[in-house]
């Protein structure tokens, strides 16, 4: 190995790595709660509306599924701008892709939840006198985030690791940041040493941490 | 619309490139991933503790930057692949770590008596695996595995970052001469989906096909 490594100008511009991670960390963030929102909604309106509803939400779940995210990322920053009347910066048109991608998961991952849970306790709730709108806040929803917490989780961090491709689009998250001190110090392989472990190690942490939390809400 | 039309063989040839990536990566995934998934549930202990960290360390980072870092690390022990060979090598060891996973949850779904029963018997283990734990696992196997195919095909895309002219560089190529990218963002997104949902809706056929069995 006659390449020597050096971290030096790793470390003087760390602060580069740092906020990227918070950056990612807040896409992460950000585009979970909205994709939550739609989700919800359209798993909502998949399970108690009509045929025309139902293939609406299946095109769309089918459609953002099957195609790269990375040619989502794309179409959102460089595609959908140029028809005019749109426009947005960089960080809002990841996290507009970011959460429709999310959304199209969650839709699967509520639906799944609405129909596991258990037929008797809707009907306790019709026997106590709950109007439809009653059920559904006091009974199916929170049931049913019981059930789901665990996908919620994993879709978090899987969230997590896509913003790394915001990059692409110059979002000064944490791969950005790393292709910026790549391209400022030529240390590429120490960049990658030192971010990758961070993807790594955040991940995990956050993986833990929510499955903790879930245990908290558990049902037996 | 024309120019989108006109420049559907070049996007062909970066299509063609698409599909080459993705096949070598599901067959050295798909090799892999059943060796270690077995290896990790039937092997033996000091077998166990390297599999797993394997696959957590490669499912635990984003292919983004696994792509980078085995793309500028590997000249750094003296292995100078070409980018093709370096971003097949990178999406076959990330897709291997899924596909352990996979393995994993088909052979464990087998109840323990099956394998047992086969022991009294007097299989050997090779012969309980073919004859008694594959046939029954397989059913849970291949719809997770489609989805990784799925996913290996869009993972794919993310080659054009290293300068691979697959279908995405070819489309970002025809828009960086036209300045049109609406129409082909559509087209290409429409390819791409032509692929995957061929794929997974063969995996729901497949869910469907099997869902007779009972636990």
């Amino acid at each position: 190995m006659r390449y020597h490594l050096d971290f030096g100008f790793i470390w003087k511009y760390f602060d580069k790595l740092a906020w990227g991670l918070v950056l990612s960390l807040e896409l992460a963030l950000v585009s979970i709660l909205i994709g939550m929102a739609i989700g919800l909604s359209l798993a909502l309106a998949h399970t108690s509306g009509g045929r025309a509803v139902r293939s609406v939400v299946a095109g769309y779940v089918e459609f953002i599924r099957n195609v790269p995210l990375l040619l989502l990322v794309y179409l959102v920053f460089y595609g959908v701008p140029s028809i005019e009347g749109f426009a947005y910066d960089a960080t809002t048109s990841f996290v507009i892709t970011l959460s429709v991608y999310a959304g199209a998961t969650l839709v699967e991952v509520f639906r799944a939840g609405l129909t596991a849970v258990p037929r008797g306790l809707i009907d306790a709730g019709k026997a106590i006198g709950l109007t439809g709108w009653q059920r559904l806040i006091w009974v199916r929803l929170p049931t049913m985030f019981r059930i789901v917490l665990p996908s919620l989780s994993n879709a978090f961090v899987s969230l997590f690791k896509d913003t790394s491709l915001a990059s692409v689009i110059a979002v000064p998250e944490l791969t950005y940041g790393a292709q910026w001190i790549n391209t400022n110090s030529f240390r590429i392989i120490e960049v990658w040493a030192v971010t990758a472990p961070m993807y790594l190690v955040t991940g995990y942490s956050l993986l833990f941490l929510l499955q903790r939390l879930e245990r908290r809400f558990v049902v037996h | 619309m024309l120019f989108a039309i006109q420049s559907l063989p070049f996007l062909w040839q970066g299509l063609l490139i698409t599909l080459e990536v993705s096949a070598l990566v599901v067959a050295f995934s798909l090799v892999g991933g059943v060796l270690l998934g077995v290896g990790i549930v039937y092997g033996p202990r000091w077998l166990y503790w390297p599999i797993r960290v394997y696959s957590d360390f490669f499912r635990g980072i984003p292919l983004l930057v696994l792509i980078f870092f085995i793309y500028y690390a590997l000249p750094l022990f003296s292995i100078n692949f070409t980018n093709f060979v370096s971003v097949v090598v990178a999406l076959a060891a990330f897709e291997t770590a899924h596909i352990i996973e996979v393995v994993r949850g088909a052979l464990q779904s087998i109840p323990r008596g099956q394998n047992e029963a086969a022991k009294t018997i007097g299989l050997r283990f090779s012969q309980r695996l073919l004859y008694v734990i594959a046939p029954q696992a397989v059913r849970r196997f291949l719809p997770p595995w489609i989805n990784a195919v799925v996913d290996t095909v869009k993972g794919s895309a993310l080659v054009s970052l290293v300068g691979i002219v697959d279908l995405m560089l070819a489309i970002q190529q025809v828009i960086g001469r036209t300045y049109r990218p609406m129409p082909l963002y559509v087209l290409g997104a429409v390819m791409y989906f032509a692929i995957n949902y061929s794929l997974s809706s063969a995996s729901r056929r497949l869910e469907a096909r099997f869902a007779y069995i009972r636990e």
